[in-house]
């Protein structure tokens, strides 16, 4: 997996600090009057999106150019696909194009990592979320935006020690939900997933972590609430009954942001669903709401990962 | 010699074995007192000056220079540091890690840039300096203060202020610190 990023599941404790420590270092590029660098001046970087996204793509795609990458769109639609040919055959012929790097996003879990082993070490495959498995970078833009927002910078030795984050939402559904597990658990957070039971993951077994379905029980104890989308489009059918009911039981209503000590982080992957997940009220006005960082962060967190994969000379262990 | 340097010079992993001392701490300490009196010289006086320390091996002669240039002239002159990995040419081709922290507070534009290094060779160091400044704005004048010439240039790149001029082997390596400046190599 050496030139590619699959999942954060696949990096030690320190491949997930040297990326996120490196991660400051493009926070500071990011500020800078003209933000950015020539690290990967010549090299090019494919997008092959074959779900729909805007802020990953984007975020992505600014991080590449920040680095002076040049950027392809695969455009997944209107391409040979549709004529017929394999995904496997498209692959190659995008590898044989000579491009550096692929950033995948596709419905299907684990394709990503079919991708990776296929193409071997000639280019480097990063995945941009696969279906239920992963979404690597954003694991580390969440992990990152709280060590930011504990610590000041991630550092050498980035650390979420002592943080006791609750996962809330469909984690069933999310890819995010698994990644930042792995990497706030990596980093030695406290984890409670919360969630009702029709919503909760059914591969718990190896995830050490405890589960509830009951938000204000362990609100109080809580440093971070991070948020997920409900996904309307990833449920198949309805398994929530009722929208009022999931807001009842798990927004972020005003009247439930009343009980909760103001120090308390909000995050969520975006793009929030207003009413649901989080009350308008409470997005606008609520401090330590810190999705707009989340974004910000995103950016520097890609080109960390960019410029580790192609321009450090360094392979991920 | 900063660790960093210290790890990307061949072979890798290897440990500093000196050979020789060039200058003692006394001596360094006077060249680096006649740089200072040298750049207050060149640009009479120190208005606008700006120190731009490269990471790592400048960063301690920036402050030492700093601390002169204050005893001298009593002017606190605005000091930075700059991490020219993102910017080499030769990245690719070993392994280049950003983990030095780039922290300019000043806008360079119409400013006299001091660059301050610990030791000067093929200059490609230099030249990734000089790109990344135009980042960070249009100084009127970059000049360069080294502790160590130690010669090998491979672009046309000179220094305006030079402890000392240092022959050397190519496969050699030179170790600046205030305490004194080393030459000797890398062994396993």
């Amino acid at each position: 997996m050496s030139n590619h990023l699959i999942k954060l599941a696949d990096l030690d404790r320190d491949a997930i600090r040297e990326l996120l420590h490196l991660t400051d270092r493009f926070v500071e590029v990011s500020q800078r009057p003209i933000p950015k660098v020539p690290a990967l001046r010549g090299r090019t970087i494919a997008m092959v999106f074959f779900e729909d996204s805007t802020r990953t793509r984007m975020s992505f795609d600014l991080a590449a150019k920040r680095l002076s990458a040049d950027v392809i769109d695969f455009p997944t639609h209107t391409s040979s696909l549709s004529k017929g040919e394999s995904l496997q055959d498209t692959v190659e012929t995008i590898a044989a194009l000579g491009v550096d790097a692929l950033v995948i996003r596709h419905a299907s879990s684990g394709l990503p990592g079919e991708i990776a082993e296929a193409v071997g070490e000639t280019i480097s495959v990063i995945n941009a979320g696969d279906g239920l498995n992963a979404h690597p970078t954003q694991g580390l833009l969440d992990a990152y935006t709280l060590c930011q927002h504990f610590h000041g910078a991630a550092g050498i030795e980035a650390s979420l020690s002592g943080i006791h984050v609750g996962i809330v939402g469909d984690v069933k559904h999310s890819r995010v939900a698994r990644s930042d597990l792995a990497v706030y658990r990596s980093l030695g957070a406290k984890v409670t997933i919360v969630a009702p039971p029709e919503l909760q993951p059914t591969d718990l077994d190896n995830w050490p972590v405890d589960i509830t379905d009951d938000l204000d029980e362990v609100l109080p104890s809580l440093d971070v609430v991070g948020l997920l989308r409900i996904q309307k489009e990833r449920m198949g059918q309805t398994v929530v009954n009722s929208i009022d009911d999931y807001i009842e039981r798990y927004g972020v209503t005003e009247s439930r942001a009343n009980r909760m000590n103001d120090n308390l982080v909000i995050l969520h992957p975006g793009p929030v669903n207003r009413g649901i997940e989080i009350a308008d009220t409470v997005l606008d006005k609520r401090p330590n709401v810190l999705i707009n960082q989340q974004v910000t962060n995103g950016v520097a967190v890609r080109m960390a990962v960019l410029f580790r994969l192609l321009g450090s000379g360094i392979e991920i262990d | 010699m900063a660790d960093r340097e210290r790890r990307m010079t061949p072979p890798y992993g290897g440990v500093f074995v000196a050979r020789t001392t060039v200058l003692d701490a006394a001596q360094v300490h006077r060249a680096l007192t006649r740089i200072s009196h040298e750049i207050i010289e060149r640009n009479q006086g120190l208005e606008d000056v700006v120190l731009v320390a490269l990471q790592t091996g400048g960063v301690e002669i920036a402050r030492l220079l700093s601390r002169l240039l204050f005893e001298i002239e009593g002017v606190d002159v605005p000091t930075g540091t700059l991490d020219v990995a993102l910017y080499r040419d030769d990245i690719g081709l070993r392994p280049v890690m950003p983990e030095a922290e780039t922290d300019i507070q000043v806008d360079l534009g119409g400013k006299i840039v001091v660059l301050v290094d610990d030791v000067l060779f093929t200059g490609r160091t230099i030249r990734a300096a000089l790109d990344a400044l135009t980042d960070f704005g249009r100084p009127r004048a970059v000049q360069l203060a080294v502790v160590i010439d130690r010669g090998h240039r491979e672009l046309p790149i000179r220094p305006d202020f030079v402890g000392k001029n240092l022959p050397t082997r190519r496969d050699e390596v030179v170790d600046v610190n205030p305490e004194g400046v080393l030459l000797g190599e890398m062994r396993k």
